[in-house]
């Protein structure tokens, strides 16, 4: 099972601070993943439409959507930061 | 070893406090670079809320002040980040940065809130007079900031 955490507008809109999923078979990378939520239609269609929005980090380290992903990792999903 | 120093915490920090414990037993420091940021008001602003990612945010945090103690040659460094719920004119970061000599120190400390601001995963959303509320936008001129350091490096 893979975990999956969303921070800040995309909590807010999805209403939920994380969730666990299956890989569907093919989903090895992050873009993939972006597509399997993404086809769920609803707010992920709307959160997803432009991941160019949108932050990963796979483990806990920035990440980009060609990055590969395998079962228990921990992706999460945010806008840019805004700290400081 | 440069001494450093990272919390994320809801409480107010001490400044004072903060540079003593950097310094004490470290005679070679010539200077300690200090920066605390706050929350700005304005167009009816009454509060920021801080959320970060426990776990990563640490992790990040520790990267940029051994990347900065490494670059610069710190003696050492504090980073403290506040999270929660802050109203404005509260403190909501302090970096500090102690050095045998000024520029180094100074130096180091703009690198740290460079990085700080572009890659610890902190989210701020403001909250104004008339109760609604909105996510902060991230700024292009932050990344443009960070991108004249290079890479962070270790």
């Amino acid at each position: 099972m893979l975990r999956i955490l969303y921070f800040a507008w995309l909590r807010d809109r999805l209403g939920r601070s994380g969730e666990t999923v299956s890989l569907s078979a093919g989903v090895d990378s992050v873009a993939d993943l972006i597509s399997q939520l993404r086809a769920r239609g609803g707010a992920y269609a709307e959160v997803f439409a432009r991941p160019e929005l949108i932050r990963v980090a796979v483990n806990q380290s920035f990440a980009t959507n060609a990055a590969t992903i395998a079962a228990n990792d921990e992706i999460a999903f945010f806008p840019p930061v805004t700290g400081g | 070893m440069p001494r450093v120093t990272i919390r994320v915490q809801a409480e107010v920090f001490d400044s004072t406090h903060e540079t003593t414990a950097l310094l004490a037993g470290q005679a070679e420091v010539g200077g300690v670079g200090a920066f605390t940021g706050f929350v700005r008001g304005g167009g009816s602003l009454v509060a920021l809320e801080l959320e970060h990612y426990p776990g990563m945010t640490e992790t990040m945090m520790r990267q940029i002040a051994e990347s900065a103690c490494a670059r610069f040659g710190l003696v050492g460094c504090t980073i403290i980040h506040r999270v929660g719920r802050l109203k404005v004119g509260a403190p909501i970061v302090l970096v500090l940065c102690a050095s045998a000599h000024r520029a180094a120190a100074l130096e180091a400390t703009e690198f740290m809130m460079d990085w700080l601001k572009t890659h610890a995963p902190f989210w701020k959303r403001e909250e104004f007079a008339d109760g609604h509320s909105a996510w902060v936008e991230p700024r292009a001129c932050d990344d443009a900031a960070t991108t004249r350091w290079g890479t962070l490096g270790a």
